[in-house]
C-alpha cells in the first residue's frame, strides 16, 4: 500500500478513535441536565468520565498534528476554511474542559450552575458541529485551483451536512447514554438504559437517511458495506440494550460510530476534501500529501506508539472499570471548609 | 488577504501564546514536584510530604486544566490564521507537532487522570510513577513543540523545493538537534523549574508570614521546608538558565545576529561592545539621553570574548538585503525592511533578564530567612510572598517575546515572512471575531482561575489522611476517595 494510502488510514483511524470515545463523553455531558436532576446525580455523571474525558479529547488533537504533518494542504485548507465553525468547537471544548476541573471547587450552587451549563453547551455544539463539518468535508465544498477554500460560512450550513449534525447529535447522545446505562447503578442506570432504548432508535432513522444519502452521492462498495455494519450494529446495541445487556448495548454504540466514521472516509478516499467547483481541484491524498520520507519516519512513529498509547489508555478503563452511584460520592470537601471531625 | 488581517492575526497568535505559556511553566515544573514529594512521602513515611503533595496537587491541577485547553487553540490556529504557512513548512514542522501529540498529550492526560481519580485504585508506587509520567509527558511536548519552533528560528534538516513551492523534510534527526534546539530546550526547561519553584517558596512563604504557619502553629515546620526547597529549585535551575542562555545568546549570535543586534538595539557595528543596563531616549540609536552601561558585557554575551566584534544593525541589514532580496526563490522573498521592532526586542529582554534574576535575588533572600530553623514573620515579606512566583512567570513571557519578535519579519528565518505565512482567503471580520472572543474568553478564565487558586492558596494543606486502596469485595459502597 502506498503511504498517502496508509496515512489516509491512520488519520480515518484518529478520528474514529475520537468520536467513539469522545462521542460518550460527550453524551454524557449533554444527558447532565436530563439524567441528573439533583447535585449528586450530577456528581455521578461526570465521574463516570472524571478520569477519561481528557484522554479521549487527544485523540483530536493528534488527528490534527497528524493531518498538518502527513497532509499539509488539507490541514491548511480545512482549518482556514472552516474558520468560524472551528472557532465555535474551540470555545466550546475550552468551556468544557474547565468547567469538568473547576466545577467541584467551590460549594455554590450558582457557581455550579453556571459550570453545567458550560458542560451541556459544550459537549452539545462540537457534538452537532463535528457532524457538519464532515458533512460538508464528504459532500464537497467549493475549493478553488489554488486549493483554497472560497465558500464562506452559510455555505457550510447545507441540507446534507446539517442531517450529518443531527446525526451525530443522536448518535453520540445515545452513545452516553449506553455509557452511562454500563457505569452507573441505582435508577440512574436504569433511567439512561430506557432513555438509550429511545433515542438509539431516533438515532437510527436519522442515521439511516444521513448514510443512505452519503452511499447515493458518493459511496464506493467498501462505504455501502461499513453503513451496513454500522446500522446492524446500532440495531444490535439498541435491543442489547432493551434486553439488559448493558455491556453490548455500548459495544453497539461504540462500533456504530466507529463503522460509520470509517465508512464516511471510504467515501471520501481518494480525495481528502473534494470541490464542488467545476473549476476546482479536489484535495487529493496525492496531492495533499507530506513527502515520502516524512511519511515514513511518520509511519515508523505511529507503529511504535500507537500501540502504547492504546494499551495504556485501555488500563485506564480497566483500571476505573467499576461502576459508580450516589453513594459512592463523597461529601464535597471545599474551600474554606471541613467535614466535621477531620480535624 | 489585507495587511489588517495579517495584523489581527498577529495579535492573536501573541495574545494567545503568551498567555497558553503562564500555565505552562507551572505545569512542568510543578509535576517534577508533586511527583517529588509523594516520592519522598513514600520513601520516608512523613505524612508532611504526602500533605504537601495533595496541596500542590491541587494547585498544579487549577492551573493544568487552563493549559491544557489553551493548548487547543495552539494546535487549531495555525491552520486557521496561518494556513500559507501551514503549507509552506508542514512537512518539516507538522512532523514534531504530530509526535508531540501521540507521544507527550496521551501520557500527559492518561496519567494524570490515574493520578487525579486512583488515589484509591493504584497502589503507592504506582500511583506516584503516574505523577512522574505526567512530567515525562511534558518533557516530550516541550523537547517536539521547541524543535518546531527552533526550526522557525533556524531552519536545518530541509530542502526548499522550488516546483510545490515548500520546505521540504529531509533529515528529521537535524531537526530534532537543531543547534538551536539542544540550548533552548533546557534553557526553557530549567526556567519553568524555576517557576515552579518560585510558586511553591512564595505559597509557603505566604504561609509562613500570614496564613498556616505562622509563629506558634503547628505546620510552620513544613511551609518553613516548602519555602527552603523552593527556594532552593529555583536558585539551582536559575543558575542553569544563566548558563543555558548564555549559551543560547552565543548561537543566537551566530544564526540570528540581527537579533542579538535588536537586543541591544546595537545600530553600527561595535568593538568591543557594550551592553546596556537601561536607556533613556529613542532607542533608535539616534538620541540618547542617559544610558547605564557596562563596557564589554555584550562582546562577551554575543562571541564569548571581552573584545568580541558584536555586528550592527544597519551593516546587518545591507548583508540582508544582499542574501535574502536577490535570492533565486524570489516567491518567498521580499527585500525590504530586515530590522525587528526594536523598542520591544530591547525591553523584553532586559525584563527577561531583570525579572529573572530578581527571582533569584528573592531566593536567595528566602534562604536566609529560613537559614537555620529561622522563619520569616509578617511584614515586608507577604510582598516577597507575592511578588516572587510573578518574577519567573513573566520573565518567560518576555523571553518568548523576545525571541519571536526578534526574528521578525520572518516567520521561517531566511524562508518566508511572517506576512506570506497568513491565511490568504481568510476574512479580517473572521479574524477579529476569532480575536474578540478569544480574548474575553481567556479574560474571564484568568479571572477564575487566579481567584480559585488564591482560594486554595489560603486553605493550605489538609489534614492527613492515609490512603488505602479499595476493597470492593468487603466495602463496595465506600465512597471514592476523590470525586469531581
Amino acid at each position: 500500500m502506498e503511504l498517502t494510502t496508509v496515512w489516509f488510514c491512520l488519520i480515518a483511524v484518529l478520528w474514529v478513535g475520537y468520536f467513539a470515545l469522545e462521542g460518550f463523553d460527550f453524551g454524557v455531558g449533554m444527558l447532565l441536565p436530563v439524567l441528573g436532576r439533583e447535585e449528586r446525580e450530577r456528581r455521578v455523571l461526570i465521574n463516570t468520565i472524571g478520569p477519561v474525558w481528557d484522554g479521549n479529547e487527544v485523540w483530536v488533537l493528534v488527528a490534527g498534528g497528524a493531518t498538518f504533518a502527513a497532509f499539509p494542504e488539507w490541514y491548511a485548507t480545512l482549518f482556514s476554511g472552516f474558520y468560524l465553525p472551528l472557532l465555535l468547537i474551540l470555545v466550546a471544548l475550552i468551556v468544557r474542559g474547565v468547567a469538568f476541573e473547576y466545577r467541584a471547587k467551590r460549594d455554590d450552587a450558582a457557581w455550579r450552575a453556571r459550570w453545567d451549563l458550560a458542560i451541556f453547551w459544550g459537549s452539545l455544539l462540537p457534538a452537532v458541529l463535528w457532524g457538519v463539518a464532515f458533512g460538508n468535508i464528504v459532500r464537497g465544498v467549493p475549493i478553488d485551483a489554488d486549493l483554497e477554500y472560497v465558500g464562506g460560512f452559510f455555505n457550510l450550513l447545507n441540507p446534507y451536512a446539517l442531517l450529518g449534525g443531527l446525526t451525530t447529535l443522536l448518535l453520540f447522545l445515545t452513545h452516553g447514554a449506553m455509557y452511562v446505562a454500563l457505569k452507573t447503578d441505582g435508577p440512574i442506570r436504569r433511567e439512561a438504559r430506557s432513555l438509550a432504548t429511545r433515542s438509539g432508535l431516533a438515532a437510527a432513522l436519522v442515521a439511516v437517511v444521513f448514510l443512505v444519502w452519503t452511499q447515493v452521492d458518493t459511496g464506493s462498495v467498501a462505504s455501502g458495506v461499513l453503513f451496513v455494519l454500522a446500522a446492524l450494529a446500532l440495531l444490535t446495541g439498541v435491543a442489547a440494550a432493551g434486553s439488559g445487556r448493558e455491556g453490548w448495548a455500548f459495544l453497539g454504540t461504540f462500533l456504530t460510530i466507529a463503522l460509520a466514521v470509517a465508512g464516511l472516509f471510504a467515501a471520501l478516499f481518494p480525495d481528502v476534501m473534494p470541490t464542488s467547483l467545476a473549476d476546482g481541484t479536489s484535495l487529493t491524498t496525492t496531492n495533499a500529501a507530506a513527502t515520502a520520507y516524512t511519511l515514513k519516519i511518520m509511519t515508523g512513529v505511529a507503529v511504535v506508539f500507537t500501540p502504547i498509547v492504546l494499551v495504556y489508555q485501555g488500563w485506564t478503563y480497566w483500571v476505573f472499570r467499576k461502576r459508580i452511584s450516589v453513594h459512592h460520592i463523597p461529601e464535597a470537601v471545599l474551600a474554606g471548609e471541613r467535614p466535621a471531625g477531620s480535624r | 488577504m489585507d495587511l489588517e488581517a495579517l495584523d489581527i492575526a498577529r495579535w492573536q497568535f501573541a495574545i494567545t501564546t503568551v498567555y497558553h505559556f503562564l500555565f505552562v511553566p507551572i505545569t512542568i515544573g510543578l509535576s517534577a514536584l508533586v511527583a517529588g514529594y509523594q516520592t519522598a512521602w513514600l520513601r520516608t513515611g512523613n505524612e508532611q510530604w504526602l500533605r504537601m503533595t495533595k496541596f500542590l496537587g491541587k494547585l498544579f491541577l487549577i492551573n493544568f486544566a487552563l493549559g491544557v485547553v489553551t493548548g487547543i487553540v495552539q494546535e487549531f490556529q495555525f491552520g486557521m490564521n496561518w494556513s500559507d504557512y501551514s503549507r509552506f513548512v508542514g512537512d518539516v514542522f507538522g512532523a514534531p507537532l504530530a509526535v508531540e501529540g501521540l507521544l507527550a498529550f496521551f501520557l500527559e492526560s492518561t496519567f494524570l487522570g490515574l493520578w487525579i481519580f486512583g488515589w484509591d485504585r493504584l497502589p503507592r508506587a504506582l500511583h506516584a510513577s503516574c505523577m512522574w509520567l505526567v512530567h515525562l509527558g511534558t518533557l516530550f511536548s516541550a523537547y517536539f513543540i521547541l524543535a518546531a519552533n527552533s526550526f522557525m528560528q533556524n531552519p536545518v534538516g530541509y530542502d526548499y523545493n522550488a516546483e510545490t513551492g515548500r520546505a521540504e523534510l529531509t533529515d528529521f534527526v537535524a531537526v530534532l538537534t537543531n543547534k538551536v534546539q539542544l540550548v533552548t530546550f533546557p534553557h526553557v526547561i530549567l526556567a519553568a523549574y524555576m517557576t515552579a519553584g518560585a510558586f511553591v517558596a512564595g505559597v509557603a512563604l505566604w504561609h509562613l508570614v500570614r496564613g498556616k504557619g505562622r509563629e506558634g502553629s503547628e505546620d510552620r515546620s513544613m511551609y518553613r521546608s516548602g519555602a527552603r526547597v523552593g527556594a532552593w529549585v529555583l536558585l539551582v535551575a536559575g543558575l542553569g538558565v544563566v548558563i543555558s542562555g548564555d549559551v543560547q545568546g552565543k548561537v543566537m549570535t551566530e544564526v540570528q545576529p540581527m537579533k542579538m543586534a535588536a537586543a541591544e538595539a546595537l545600530y553600527e557595528t561595535e568593538e568591543p561592545a557594550a551592553f546596556s543596563i537601561f536607556t533613556i531616549g529613542t532607542p533608535d540609536g539616534t538620541s540618547e539621553k542617559f544610558s547605564v552601561t557596562i563596557p564589554n558585557l555584550l562582546s562577551f554575551l554575543a562571541t564569548g570574548e571581552l573584545d568580541g566584534r558584536v555586528e550592527g544593525i544597519n551593516p546587518l541589514r545591507e548583508q540582508y538585503i544582499e542574501t535574502y532580496g536577490q535570492d533565486p526563490g524570489a516567491t518567498y522573498y521580499t527585500a525590504g525592511d530586515y530590522t525587528p521592532y526594536i523598542p520591544l526586542t530591547y525591553w523584553s529582554f532586559r525584563f527577561m533578564m531583570g525579572l529573572g534574576f530578581a527571582g533569584m535575588a528573592g531566593g536567595l533572600a528566602v534562604l536566609w530567612a529560613t537559614r537555620r530553623g529561622r522563619a520569616p514573620t509578617g511584614g515586608r515579606w507577604t510582598w516577597v510572598a507575592v511578588g516572587l512566583p510573578l518574577m519567573p512567570l513573566f520573565a518567560n513571557s518576555f523571553g518568548w517575546i523576545f525571541t519571536e519578535i526578534g526574528r521578525q519579519p520572518w516567520v521561517v528565518f531566511g524562508l518566508m515572512t511572517t506576512e506570506q505565512g497568513v491565511s490568504p482567503g481568510t476574512t479580517t471580520g473572521e479574524v477579529l471575531t476569532s480575536l474578540v472572543v478569544l480574548t474575553a474568553l481567556y479574560g474571564v478564565l484568568a479571572a477564575v482561575e487566579l481567584k480559585l487558586m488564591l482560594t486554595y492558596i489560603a486553605k493550605g494543606a489538609d489534614p492527613y489522611v492515609e490512603p488505602q486502596l479499595r476493597d470492593d469485595d468487603n466495602d463496595p459502597d465506600r465512597p471514592l476517595a476523590f470525586a469531581y
